[in-house]
């Protein structure tokens, strides 16, 4: 399937890219010496490569264009094989009992370190589904969800710090004060759509960020919290390697938790509205739906999450400071969400894994990480929109339901 | 009958342009009602006026919900002028695209039911026969409307006739008593019209729903109405049976494109 047009297209691109990159990529300048060095034979390999890559680009997209044209056409639309392995109740099983052996055995097999990458990996996978409440089902795009994030390891920690207050505890009101920020946050931006909304979240998040860094009386700036007590357990002090161990069981029940609420949630009256607020705010409000309220609901909900795992945050590392909560965390969850698949929980928890635990077993990539991940997600968004696994709706049977196809 | 729905002297401007202007129109119980004329005469932004999306500059809408006390809705925002029982369509179709056919027609239960996060989470008694319930009133709307193929299928996937009839169900989940529809037929070819008219019949007569509907087809319209409303440049320029508008010399210039004001 060669065609001269395509070919021509591509060498076009190829040499806008040759000359777009040719200052940094041919000229050297070596000041001490006073000399330029012209390294043309770099320009040969950037045109090379862009030559072949936007050549496999197109031929990808256009593979993909005719994909479409047989789907409108009437012919059955391929079923993706995850979807079928998915779907597949006959899989289901053995596949959860797997995972369910995996999850029990994974810190009594693998090391310590290995362990605690999971315990990382598991606490994407919670803030990635309380975003997905957010951007995924409710449409809202947050960009400062981080700020929520921080709101909640800070109440462990300024908790406990003036009044010992244990893990525990802090937990659910880790959660509730996020929840609360939610809400505070949600109310001026209600009028906001899209990118607007992108920005102002953004800026939320990082001011809740600039205070923590700046008031020093409150939070003690940039030099952090430390000593902040790992969960006990029955009031028991843990030496280190039980206390992780312990905190990866708490995470896997936590997680599970997570899911079966987001599971209830979607299929719920509540969950509909979200979505119906998201594919259409004009209709959504026609049909008798409160804007203001299934809004405000869809922010605290997600950041209940968001807050619940900066608990558990700040007792994982004993230590935090603003620093942990940049916008580039915020940026990270929603790409979790992204490229998992927008609404789906399933999606979302493969989304984390990929990107948690990627980065931490090629570490040879990791000066390379945001490059790949941007790469990756602009591909996504070109050949496969939905994400990884895109949402399914849950589907209700009649009893009648044949009989009325006849008609 | 009374009187359900009366708009007093509505007036909508937007910057310069009058897009309504002082415009009167009433339905009675159990009334087919159409608006018609040109594109452009205003008839969906009234559309917009009576249901909270625009507030009009001035003038009243004033609703009688059957057997109940009149009530001024102008003000309200759009959910709870639905949620007094006023249900529209969209002329451009504005379903919820990435839902189910049933979901759709579910979020229209949405302000007849009340179980909140706590109910979704822990699913009690009464969240449960809630759903059920919601579920089972949706289907029956859709057996109503002859759209229980499509009951699983995303919305977007959905013939563009079904469409709009998936929009009237909807609508008629929210339980109204008065169904605003925007040019119904609208993309509709001529059998599919046939039904349509059938079909809002039947909703009058079997669901006790009036109806004020805006649209071109003048067959559908005169066949349907009992009576029409004429507007053109935002102004109300006749009103009456269809057979005194068909042969209205001031609709019939209006029509023709010629200036009803020389
Ligand atoms: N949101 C708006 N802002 C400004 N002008 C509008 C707006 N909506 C409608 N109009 C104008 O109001 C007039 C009436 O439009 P519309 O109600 O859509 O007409 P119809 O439905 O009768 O075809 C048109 O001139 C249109 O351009
Ligand atoms: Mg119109």
């Amino acid at each position: 399937m060669i065609k001269f047009s395509e070919i021509k297209k591509s060498l076009l691109i190829s040499i806008w890219f040759m000359f777009l990159t040719f200052p940094i990529i041919v000229i050297r300048v070596n000041p001490t010496e006073k000399i330029i060095e012209w390294r043309w034979h770099n320009i040969m390999l950037v045109g090379i490569g862009s030559f072949f890559i936007s050549y496999i680009w197109r031929y990808f997209l256009e593979r993909k264009e005719l994909g479409e044209q047989k789907a409108k056409a009437g012919e059955e639309a391929k079923i993706s094989v995850i979807r079928k392995t998915l779907s597949n109740p006959q899989n289901f099983k053995p596949a959860m009992i797997a995972v369910g052996v995996l999850a029990v055995v994974f810190p009594f097999v693998f090391s310590i370190y290995q362990t605690n990458i999971m315990i990382t990996a598991l606490m994407y996978v919670m803030l990635g589904l309380g975003l997905n409440i957010v951007v995924g089902l409710a449409g809202l795009l947050d960009l400062g969800y981080v700020a929520f994030y921080a709101v909640g390891a800070y109440s462990y920690a300024l908790l406990n710090y003036h009044f010992g207050i244990g893990f525990w505890t802090a937990l659910p009101i880790g959660g509730a004060l996020a929840a609360i920020f939610g809400i505070i946050l949600g109310f001026p931006v209600l009028r906001l759509r899209g990118d607007y909304l992108a920005i102002v979240t953004l800026g939320f998040g990082e001011i809740i960020r600039i205070i923590l860094e700046n008031w020093n009386e409150f939070s003690f700036g940039p030099s952090g919290i430390a000593n902040i007590p790992r969960p006990g357990f029955l009031g028991m002090k843990l030496s280190l390697e039980y206390s992780i161990i312990y905190m990866y069981f708490l995470m896997i029940g936590l997680t599970l938790f997570t899911i079966f609420v987001v599971n209830r949630l979607q299929d719920s009256r509540i969950g509909r509205a979200w979505i119906a607020l998201r594919e259409d705010e004009v209709a959504c409000q026609a049909m008798g739906i409160d804007k203001t309220k299934t809004k405000l609901t869809a922010f605290s909900l997600g950041a209940t999450w968001a807050g619940m795992v900066g608990v558990i945050f700040a007792a994982k590392t004993t230590f935090i400071n603003p620093a942990s909560f940049t916008v580039w965390e915020s940026i990270i969850i929603l790409c979790i969400v992204v490229l998992g698949g927008m609404g789906s929980v399933v999606g979302v928890i493969v989304g984390a894994f990929i990107l948690m635990l990627l980065p931490e077993y090629l570490i040879a990539f990791s000066d390379y990480r945001m490059l790949i991940f941007g790469a990756i997600l602009v591909t996504m968004m070109v050949f496969r929109p939905g994400g990884i696994i895109s949402t399914v709706r849950r589907t209700y049977q009649f009893k009648d339901e044949t009989s009325e196809r006849k008609n | 009958m009374g009187l359900i729905l009366e708009v007093k002297n509505m007036t909508k401007d937007f910057g310069g342009l009058r897009a309504l202007d002082r415009l009167d129109i009433d339905v009675a119980e159990g009334e087919i009602v159409a608006l018609i004329g040109p594109n452009g005469a205003g008839k969906t932004t009234f559309f917009n006026c009576i249901t909270g999306i625009y507030a009009p500059t001035q003038g009243d809408v004033l609703v009688t919900p059957y057997g109940k006390k009149q009530e001024r809705i102008n003000g309200l925002k759009p959910n709870h002028v639905t949620e007094k029982g006023l249900a529209r369509t969209f002329q451009n179709i504005r379903l919820f695209a990435n839902m189910t056919v049933l979901e759709n027609v579910m979020i229209g239960r949405h302000c007849r039911s009340s179980s909140g996060i706590l109910g979704a989470i822990f699913r009690n008694r009464k969240t449960v026969s809630e759903e059920k319930k919601i579920v089972k009133d949706s289907y029956t709307i859709l057996e109503k409307i002859g759209l229980t193929t499509y009951v699983n299928e995303f919305a977007k996937n959905l013939p563009y006739g079904a469409q709009r009839r998936l929009e009237i169900a909807r609508a008629m989940a929210t339980d109204p008593f008065l169904l605003l529809l925007d040019e119904p037929a609208a993309g509709m070819n001529v059998r599919e019209t046939e039904e349509l008219d059938e079909l809002i019949v039947r909703i009058r007569d079997e669901e006790q729903i009036s109806i004020l509907l805006i649209e071109h087809d003048m067959k559908l319209v005169m066949s349907l109405s009992d009576r029409i409303f004429v507007m053109d440049y935002g102004k109300k320029i006749a009103q009456g049976a269809p057979a005194e508008i068909q042969n209205d010399p001031v609709v019939i210039k209006a029509y023709l494109g010629e200036d009803i004001d020389a």
